[in-house]
């Protein structure tokens, strides 16, 4: 339970260190998008942010830290998987960080909308998933 | 700063989502699997996050600019239209499918695990087919 309460905490410092220094919303979505806008001046701090979240992994593994990734295998999943999650994102404007803890953290009620709708709808897929008998 | 800042910030964000174990899907499946064997630890991780950012941002109010640049930069969108709902539903729904979301995945990506690199391809490729047949949205 530490761990997720820590982990959150370092989540919620995150968010809120780029808000309180430059202004601007830790959204992932919208990092991704950043990398097709690279021409943007006003974007280029999104790809220092990705930079940052990308040298997480090496710096967790130097410091011995444990960090498993169980995830399928099946082929055709991750890509229905990976186009949902990129469609939808950019469609809703947004995904767990930029509507769940950003949106949520300033109160916006757009975001508690999306948010609410992404946790139901991953409820009811991993639901019917295990109902169908289609697990990792 | 303007890329120091924002560089610190991906970095504990990224060290916070692998310390919570937000990265591994399988953890992240089973706080869904709210009707079977149901893990609800990861609130824990949103519920920080989420009270950490609030207070933070209550305090910015007192301030008419950030610290390293011209002004704030808040979302300028609030209509809740079938865009927003039909964009969170399928997120949603390819977020229970395999158990990540963008940050995660990305977090994931120097793991060179095959599985997260096939998931991101797909990502982007997602990403990009939405601003090519949606667009972006303006705000009304």
């Amino acid at each position: 339970m530490w761990d997720e309460i820590g982990g959150g905490f370092l989540i919620g410092a995150a968010a809120s260190l780029l808000w309180v220094g430059i202004g601007r919303i830790s959204g992932m979505t919208g990092v991704l998008s950043s990398l097709f806008l690279v021409m943007d001046s006003g974007r280029h701090w999104a790809l220092a942010f990705l930079v940052g979240l990308l040298v997480a992994w090496p710096v967790v593994q130097a410091a011995g830290y444990s960090t498993p990734i169980n995830i399928t295998d099946n082929t055709g999943l991750l890509i229905a998987a990976g186009l949902l999650v990129g469609f939808g994102t950019y469609i809703g404007n947004g995904c767990t960080s930029g509507h769940g803890v950003c949106g949520m953290g300033r109160l916006s009620f757009r975001s508690f909308v999306a948010t609410l709708t992404f946790i139901a709808a991953g409820i009811v897929t991993v639901a019917m998933m295990n109902a169908v008998g289609l697990s990792l | 700063m303007k890329y120091v800042i924002p560089f610190l910030s991906g970095l504990l964000f990224g060290l916070g989502l692998l310390v919570s174990g937000m990265n591994d899907p399988q953890k992240v499946r089973a706080f869904l699997d709210v009707f079977g064997s149901w893990q609800p630890e990861l609130i824990a991780v949103m519920g920080a996050a989420v009270v950490t950012f609030f207070i933070v941002f209550q305090l910015s109010k007192s301030r008419n600019k950030p610290l390293f640049a011209s002004s704030f930069h808040l979302p300028s969108l609030q209509d809740i239209d079938l865009r927003l709902v039909a964009g969170a539903a399928m997120f949603g729904i390819g977020w229970g499918l395999v158990g990540l979301c963008p940050g995660p995945a990305l977090v994931d990506v120097l793991s060179g695990n095959e599985s997260v690199l096939i998931f991101v391809g797909a990502l982007i490729a997602g990403n990009r087919l939405a601003h090519y047949f949606v667009g972006p949205a303006k705000s009304s």
